[in-house]
């Protein structure tokens, strides 16, 4: 239960912009557990994007390295499966055919792969709408279809980049709570990327709180709280208390944070 | 609906007010045609009436063969058209696809497609003579160029999370080009030739102007030769009718490849 599945040592990442060079990970040293729900909060700009595209192997680093099981990530592949804020569904593909898409590259037959596909879709509630296309489908069961299509490889690791902040409050609360259940049943390893306290707490084993530009790891918290959660636990005072600790830890980034993008040019 | 409501910036247009309107304005635009040489204001030797345009246009196709002469334009364009799509949609994917294939082949493009096609006439005409082959050519100068660069565009708006999306799903190389990039970009392909081939309505009637034997600029040069305006204005007509059918057409043809566009 307890074996180490991503292992990051000293990654470090910097790159030219305008002309300056600007450090975007400095030195970032992380260890996630197998079956872990661990979440990298950090404020707008601080480069935790940025490490999850080098754990997608969609970046290089400048220096340092990151394990899955043991082994260097050098570039992307099926055992990483990764959600994009941006709606990225294959606008020609039905709901079933999205969710198979890696499952047919990998060669697996029509049948078996219908199967998968279809639980997956029952999984995510969206049973009815196998045939539908993207386009007709709301934000929030975009990226549900999202994430099925990257749970259907079967991946070592779920990598989600603020696959949520599109979303209005009240689809991202029911959505928190479907990713949770699905968590539950499946035990994959979740690396959850994230500026909202409420939705680190809510979600996470472990929060990794970066520093403002260049990104390092300010603090790891526990998250204490009991499972199964659902939204009632929001108000429970121990909730509470957690909120108010990390929003202090966040608040000085984020001031820090944005003293920098005044000063730094080409900075988002 | 309050009259005043149809007024205010991008307010909506009924259904059956929209269609009304589409038709009343070609109906106005004749009507003033109409008052205009009824009147006299105009010389019918300028301006015939619409009834002697009409009548100009079943001489042209009973004692002229004018069917031959659509026919004769419609097959140049087909084929011109053809020759250019089949060469210029892969190489814009390719451009737009591998930078290195952009880098060659872009400084090229973007300077040759600044020289007119129809300064190509008289070179053209020297190579491959007045028949079919020059007239495709020219189409196909005239529409391969703007074709590469304008699919190029579409191939390079395919959103760079999509194909990395894919890579994480397990795709290699070969499958994001075919699985990825080619099915993302061809609803605008599909767009992209559809405006391509009215360009080429307007390069077939230049070379047929110049020196044809058959066509519809052949027709065109012909009447003015006979001062048949009225036969002038009617091949103009027809042309504006052909383009509206490919547009027609191509729309279709969108609607049925792309149901998960439209």
């Amino acid at each position: 239960m307890n074996t180490i599945r991503l292992q990051i040592l000293d990654l470090r990442k910097s790159f030219r912009s305008h002309g300056v060079e600007v450090t975007a990970l400095d030195g970032i040293n992380m260890e996630i557990r197998d079956q872990e729900f661990a979440t990298i909060l950090g404020p707008s700009g601080c480069g935790k994007s940025t490490l999850l595209r080098i754990l997608a192997g969609l970046t290089p680093p400048t220096g340092g390295e990151a394990l899955l099981d043991g082994r260097r990530i050098e570039g992307p592949g099926k055992d990483r499966g990764m959600v994009f804020q941006s709606y990225t569904l294959f606008p020609w593909l039905t709901v079933l055919d999205n969710i198979q898409f890696g499952l047919k590259l990998s060669g697996i037959p029509a049948q078996s792969r219908e199967r998968i596909a279809l639980s997956y879709v029952e999984k995510i509630g969206l049973s009815g709408f196998e045939r539908a296309y993207p386009k007709s489908l709301s934000g929030g069961m975009k990226q549900r279809v999202a994430i099925a299509r990257a749970l259907a490889n079967d991946p070592n690791i779920l990598l989600l980049d603020e696959p949520f902040g599109a979303l209005d409050t009240q689809t991202r609360a029911l959505m928190q709570e479907l990713l949770l259940k699905i968590w539950e049943e499946l035990h994959k390893t979740i690396l959850f990327v994230t500026h909202d306290v409420e939705e680190a707490i809510f979600l996470s084993d472990r929060i990794f709180v970066m520093t403002a530009r260049p990104g390092r790891i300010k603090a790891v918290l526990d998250v204490p709280l009991p499972r199964p959660r659902d939204f009632e636990i929001k108000s429970s005072p121990e909730f509470v208390q957690l909120k108010k600790e990390v929003s202090r830890l966040i608040r000085e980034e984020s001031i820090r944070a944005l003293r920098l993008d005044a000063t730094l040019p080409g900075s988002e | 609906m309050n009259w005043k409501s149809l007024f205010t910036p991008r307010a909506p247009v009924p259904r059956g007010l929209q269609l009304c309107l589409g038709v009343g304005g070609f109906v106005l635009i004749l009507l003033g045609w109409w008052l205009l040489t009824k009147t006299g204001y105009i010389k019918p030797f300028f301006l015939p009436s619409p009834q002697n345009v009409l009548r100009s246009g079943i001489v042209l196709f009973r004692e002229f063969d004018f069917l031959l002469d659509i026919f004769a334009s419609s097959y140049r364009i087909f084929f011109g058209f053809l020759l250019a799509a089949v060469l210029g949609v892969p190489l814009g994917l390719l451009m737009g696809t591998f930078r290195v294939v952009e880098s060659l082949v872009e400084p090229l493009i973007g300077f040759v497609r600044y020289m007119p096609a129809s300064a190509f006439i008289p070179l053209f005409i020297l190579w491959l003579g007045i028949g079919d082959v020059e007239k495709v050519a020219i189409i196909f100068v005239g529409s391969f160029f703007q074709l590469v660069l304008m699919v190029v565009v579409v191939a390079k708006g395919v959103p760079q999370e999509m194909v990395e999306t894919a890579y994480t799903l397990g795709a290699s190389k070969s499958q994001v080009v075919w699985r990825v990039l080619l099915p993302a970009s061809l609803p605008g392909i599909v767009d992209t030739l559809r405006i391509i081939i009215g360009w080429a309505w307007t390069y077939i009637i230049v070379a047929e102007l110049v020196a044809s034997e058959a066509g519809i600029g052949y027709r065109i040069l012909n009447a003015q030769r006979l001062l048949q305006t009225g036969s002038i204005i009617f091949a103009i007509i027809t042309i504006g009718f052909l383009g509206l059918l490919t547009d027609i057409l191509f729309k279709w043809i969108y609607k049925r490849l792309f149901p998960w566009n439209v």
